[in-house]
């Protein structure tokens, strides 16, 4: 590839540094890597209850995120509101905020003495250190990923067709199901991608209002951090199925926005 | 009456009054920002109005007096724009098929009605293609389809042939004038074929206000804006009328010419002649005009085998070869002279 008119070219070596800086340390770490267990490393009973919990806790986040997150995404759009800048700031906030902090106040939402926690109890149900807690805690700080990246998408396209297809006398909830849902798919799905990415690489929130339990609240990352004081083998082997996982999640996700 | 309205938006500083008669097609026209597009958004239900009404064959739109409002989707008032914006991942026919669609019509009576309409507007061959395999005419056609299989009570076209190329814009334009016939529409445009061609009304905004309104023949003959004046390629002299032949502008020049009605003494009266009419001296010429202006030649524009001069207001056009003989250019000072007998006067 030839340099951009205009660019410098010094501008290549801070841009270098850069690229090194994020592929060094996954290339550090491969090196690390004891192949000749690398087999009976990652499929331990252990391993595989937190890969599997990983998995299943992720894509019911990521199911979760877009159910309620498409619905947000439009009405921050496409609301005309004075409330629509107060609310978008608020999604924005598990962007910025310490995941732990996070955890803390899910704990104080869901949890035994918490918000809403009580009226739960009443219900024979807890959630505090529970699997739900894990989709809870992965839901929380994923969502606002969906949300930016389809509200970005919406407002680039616009309401043209939207009011095109309501001069024509289609109802908004037809208008919704067959203009401007199809018309989004691909910025949804590369959203679900990214709420995923991060479901899956959660840790603070979820050890702080999940805990960790084998098979129901400790995740790959959970696992990953406890192996590293007794197994440092078993923790660089599981990172990289981590590192994997996510290569291949971007993968998809490129897929499928060149495909759209 | 198949509409009458009255539309206020603040923030555009719209206000304007107007009705259209059954089954005619009324063009809008004027600067940018006057307003046009506004007036069909409004009616559309896309833009709300802060005042004012519109009753579309017996039915109420909106009133803001009643605080009544339809929904767009319940007004029957298709729009057409100047992008085709067919949903992209359907293909021409279901396009077509969304508007039968979305009026109630089962699946096969919604795609027989799409495929009549592909057929009506020479576009059946092209039904099963998505939207990015069609050129911008070939678009326009299934646009065209789709706006009339929603079967509107008023159909608003906002400048649809503006970007087309010319000789495709010619062919969609006679199909949509066979298929204007019977049908009421707002037209908003900038092309004066348009209006001449498509048009039983022409209203022409400005500032958000209708200035002017009429038959489209007495407009385009008689124009008594500016505006309306240059759509139609003519010179516009607005003043008061002197008895028997003669107005007055507001600089105070006199233009003599032939009144078109009896003229009124101390009434607004205006004077149009074509730029054709219009001779270029750089000498007072000799005899006396009976119509003689001064002043600086402003810009020189070519214009197809003329060459058009504009003298402050006014335009001539003569030819390259006049053009050459007088070596004029930007700033020279000038004479122009038109004979009274090319000049109309009429009330304005």
């Amino acid at each position: 590839m030839t340099a951009k008119p205009g660019l410098p070219g010094w501008i290549y070596l801070p841009a270098a540094l850069g690229a090194a800086f994020i592929v060094a340390p996954i290339a550090a770490m491969v090196t690390r890597v004891q192949w000749s267990h690398f087999w009976s490393l990652i499929t331990s009973e252990s391993s595989v209850a937190a890969l599997l919990l990983s998995l299943r806790t992720s894509g019911i986040a990521t199911l979760a995120c877009v159910v309620v997150g498409v619905p947000l995404a439009l009405v921050l759009a496409r609301s005309r509101s004075r409330w629509v800048d107060i609310g978008r700031a608020a999604v924005l906030l598990p962007l910025v905020l310490p995941p732990v902090v996070a955890g803390i106040a899910l704990l104080y939402t869901f949890g035994r003495r918490g918000l809403l926690g009580g009226s739960f109890e009443a219900l024979g149900i807890q959630i505090a250190f529970s699997t739900t807690a894990v989709v809870l805690a992965q839901t929380f700080v994923a969502m606002p990923f969906l949300v930016i990246s389809l509200e970005g998408a919406l407002r680039t396209t616009g309401a043209r067709y939207e009011a095109v297809a309501a001069t024509l006398g289609a109802s908004p909830t037809t208008v919704l199901r067959q203009v401007t849902l199809p018309t989004m798919l691909p910025a949804i799905a590369s959203g679900a991608v990214l709420a995923f990415a991060r479901a899956l690489g959660e840790f603070g929130a979820t050890i702080t209002f999940a805990g960790s339990l084998q098979g129901v609240t400790r995740t790959l990352p959970l696992e990953i951090y406890l192996q590293r004081e007794t197994d440092p083998d078993a923790a660089i082997a599981l990172s990289l199925v981590l590192v994997v996982v996510a290569v291949a999640v971007i993968g998809l996700g490129r897929e499928r926005m060149r495909s759209a | 009456m198949s509409l009458d309205a009255h539309l206020v938006v603040a923030e555009r500083g719209l206000n304007v009054r107007f009705d259209l008669s059954d089954a005619s097609t009324l063009a809008l026209v004027g600067p940018n920002g006057a307003g046009k597009s506004t007036v069909l958004e409004t009616l559309a239900g896309l833009v709300p109005a802060d005042r004012g009404y519109a009753h579309l064959r017996g039915r109420t739109l909106f009133d803001t007096s009643t605080g009544t409002s339809l929904a767009p989707h319940q007004r029957g008032v298709a729009m057409l724009a100047q992008d085709a914006l067919l949903f992209p991942r359907m293909s021409a026919l279901d396009n077509v098929a969304f508007a039968g669609r979305a009026n109630g019509l089962d699946k096969r009576k919604a795609y027989d009605r799409a495929r009549r309409w592909l057929e009506g507007l020479e576009a059946a061959d092209i039904a099963d293609r998505r939207p990015g395999q069609l050129s911008g005419g070939q678009a326009q056609r299934v646009a065209i389809a789709r706006a009339l299989a929603a079967e509107p009570s008023l159909l608003l076209l906002d400048e649809p042939l503006a970007a087309l190329d010319q000789p495709v814009a010619a062919e969609i334009r006679r199909t949509l004038g066979r298929l204007l016939a019977g049908r009421s529409a707002i037209l908003v445009t900038h092309n004066i074929l348009d209006a001449a061609l498509l048009a039983d009304h022409i209203a022409v905004m400005d500032a958000g206000r209708i200035v002017e309104e009429g038959a489209t023949q007495d407009i385009l003959q008689r124009p008594r804006t500016r505006f309306a004046a240059q759509l139609c390629g003519l010179n516009l002299v607005s003043g008061v009328a002197v008895i028997p032949d003669s107005i007055i502008g507001a600089d105070g020049v006199m233009v003599v010419g032939l009144p078109q009605v009896p003229l009124t003494s101390g009434a607004q009266a205006v004077a149009s002649f074509a730029p054709a009419s219009v001779s270029v001296y750089r000498e007072a010429p000799l005899g006396s005009p009976r119509n003689m202006f001064t002043g600086v030649v402003g810009a020189i524009v070519p214009q197809s085998n003329l060459v058009r001069i504009h003298v402050g207001p006014i335009s001539a056009d003569i030819t390259p070869g006049s053009l050459a003989n007088l070596r004029l250019e930007t700033g020279d000072p000038v004479f122009l002279t038109v004979k009274a007998a090319e000049v109309s006067l009429y009330p304005a």
